[in-house]
């Protein structure tokens, strides 16, 4: 592989891989209790609060991408709280590129953690307590396992999202080799420069890479419900 | 001397507003033995289990269960459901299928306030009859295992209180009678009260030892089983189920016409043989459209179950040309009979009157 991928192309790939999985981690942490509140609250907000999370979904990635860049420069709200804590500012860093993963593939982590809560509905938990164990304890050991593969669905849905993701990158990441040059603006400099061969390989390991991540987490998905029937 | 925990009382007050009824409770239970709150649906049954249990909240209730205050508002308690000492068996089978039989009966053990002893959870087993299924997996149950399961799971943390909401329900025919039996042996062997929600009366006759009949949220009746099936409000609820119920002794087979004597308190009666011994103790269920009444002994007639009995009411059923006459057959047994306004007119009963009772069919309830 090294002889068919140059530098510049192994370290996007590095870069997009740990992108994907620090997204993923993220997302099922931030997700889970966002998801749990969607799934259990009847209060007014859970209107509002739902239209939001699901904005990412049918919002332009360039739109998406802009707002984020303007409130993570040094005069944006995020600018300014970062660099009051001392780290500057996120814009054209990993960190910045994190966030707006993370918040780009937001609905696709909390709608699958959502519904398996949703499908569940109240009896395990109110089981659970009849049998003594406190919310948070029926939560881990009841809640999460029964939800189980909704956390299967959101973990491969966040990544293959957040591989193949490029508006963002582009518009709060800018392009810059080894800090926030991933595979996917990698591809676009190479057909800028019409530099097919590289393009070509680059995608190619893109394509059987992602295929491979799916069908495997897809397999995983499918044992796991089939011990919950 | 402490008092034994099974005679201590239970208290239970609330109310709680309903869309459809307010449920408006003041129950004073016995320390043990089968409680069963019985009403049609939507009456308020299921409510409130469940605002015993904490899963429900409601203002201002009393809870207090042999002897240890759950929830009493005005005073400022409310402990939440997973500290209160009890055990709660759903109407669907609501085992966790991510965990086998012996977890899912580990589950409340290892949760229970107190700790429960290792013998808690094997004594349920055993009372339950499930040792064969503990590495089962859920999904490789039939529903009869699943509720047996649910039972000992709930039964394994030790608690102070059962409470069943329609166990049975979600079973059919064949399986209500596989499990039945189990039921009967923890009303026999449990120290125990035990709340349980039904609308079916066989379940009534078979299980309680103290019958609630709820009607919209009110309580119409509360006392032993044998006195409120017999009581005209809870005949008027039970509708065609209405009855007494006797408790009897096999006395006597014969074995040319295979039939049985049963003696009860009062009288007996000639049954089908159901192949009982002698000595058996059993309840005998005898509805109040199967009991008619007659002036004078009668004869020549197809009825061999007679018994002399005195009128002691005679109320206006629900519908006006039916009326309810309760007699009483020896020293304190209640028979109901169901029969029309006319014949009451006709017959010219009156409290007081000695009269016939005339038994067309009784059942065996266990």
């Amino acid at each position: 592989m090294n002889l068919l991928l140059d530098a510049d192309a192994r370290s996007a790939i590095t870069l997009t891989l740990q992108l994907a999985s620090l997204t993923t981690l993220l997302l099922l942490l931030v997700a889970t209790p966002i998801a749990w509140w969607l799934a259990r609250t009847t209060s007014f907000w859970r209107g509002p609060v739902g239209a939001v999370i699901t904005l990412p979904l049918v919002l332009p990635p360039t739109v998406l991408g802009f707002y984020l860049l303007v409130a993570m420069g040094p005069h944006g709200p995020m600018g300014q709280l970062t660099q009051a804590l001392g780290w500057g500012t996120l814009s054209f860093t990993f960190y910045g590129l994190l966030i707006g993963s993370a918040i780009y593939s937001l609905p696709f982590a909390v709608q699958p953690i959502q519904h398996a809560f949703e499908a569940m509905g109240e009896r395990p938990m109110e089981v659970a307590a009849t049998l003594g164990a406190r919310p948070l304890d029926a939560f881990f050991t009841v809640a999460l396992p029964l939800a189980r593969p909704g956390f299967i669905t959101a973990a491969i849905m966040s990544f293959a999202h957040t591989v193949g993701e490029f508006g963002v990158v582009l518009m709060i990441g800018g392009n810059i080799p080894g800090k926030t040059r991933v595979v996917s603006t990698q591809i676009y400099g190479h057909v800028e420069a019409t530099e097919y061969t590289q393009a070509h390989w680059l995608a190619g390991v893109m394509l059987v890479f992602s295929f491979m991540v799916l069908l495997g987490l897809n397999l995983l998905n499918r044992k796991s419900t089939r011990v919950l029937q | 001397m402490t008092t034994e925990p099974s005679l201590i009382r239970s208290r239970i007050r609330l109310t709680l507003a309903r869309p459809a009824f307010t449920l408006d409770v003041d129950l004073d239970l016995p320390g043990r033995g089968i409680t069963v709150l019985f009403g049609v649906s939507g009456s308020g049954k299921t409510s409130l289990l469940r605002c015993v249990a904490g899963l429900e909240r409601t203002p201002r209730a009393v809870v207090s269960i042999a002897g240890k205050t759950w929830q009493d508002d005005d005073a400022g308690i409310c402990l939440p459901t997973w500290q209160r000492p009890l055990g709660y068996v759903f109407q669907e089978a609501s085992l966790f299928e991510h965990l086998n039989v012996r977890k899912n009966l580990q589950f409340g053990q290892k949760r229970s306030h107190p700790p429960a002893n290792m013998a808690a959870l094997d004594s349920a087993i055993e009372l339950l009859g499930i040792g064969a299924l503990l590495e089962r997996t859920t999904g490789q149950l039939s529903g009869g295992e699943r509720q047996r399961v649910a039972i000992a799971r709930a039964l394994a943390k030790q608690p102070r209180m059962l409470l069943l909401d329609e166990p049975l329900a979600s079973l059919d025919q064949a399986r209500r009678q596989d499990i039945l039996p189990w039921l009967e042996r923890l009303r026999d062997e449990l120290q125990i009260p035990m709340l349980y929600v039904t609308h079916s009366s066989d379940e009534v006759a078979r299980l309680a030892d103290t019958l609630v009949i709820l009607d919209a949220g009110k309580v119409k009746a509360c006392g032993p089983v044998s006195d409120v099936l017999v009581a005209a409000d809870g005949a008027m609820v039970l509708g065609d189920d209405a009855g007494a119920l006797l408790d009897a002794t096999v006395a006597e087979r014969d074995t040319r016409w295979h039939m049985a004597k049963l003696v009860f308190n009062g009288g007996s009666l000639w049954l089908r043989d159901a192949g009982l011994p002698i000595g058996r103790r059993i309840r005998v269920r005898v509805l109040a459209r199967d009991v008619s009444v007659a002036t004078h002994e009668p004869q020549q007639t197809s009825i061999q179950n007679l018994l002399p009995c005195v009128v002691q009411s005679i109320v206006t059923d629900a519908h006006p040309s039916q009326a309810l006459v309760r007699m009483v057959c020896g020293d304190n047994t209640l028979l109901l009979a169901r029969i029309t306004a006319r014949a009451v007119d006709a017959l010219q009963l009156t409290p007081g009157m000695a009269v016939w009772a005339q038994v067309k069919a009784a059942a065996l309830v266990e």
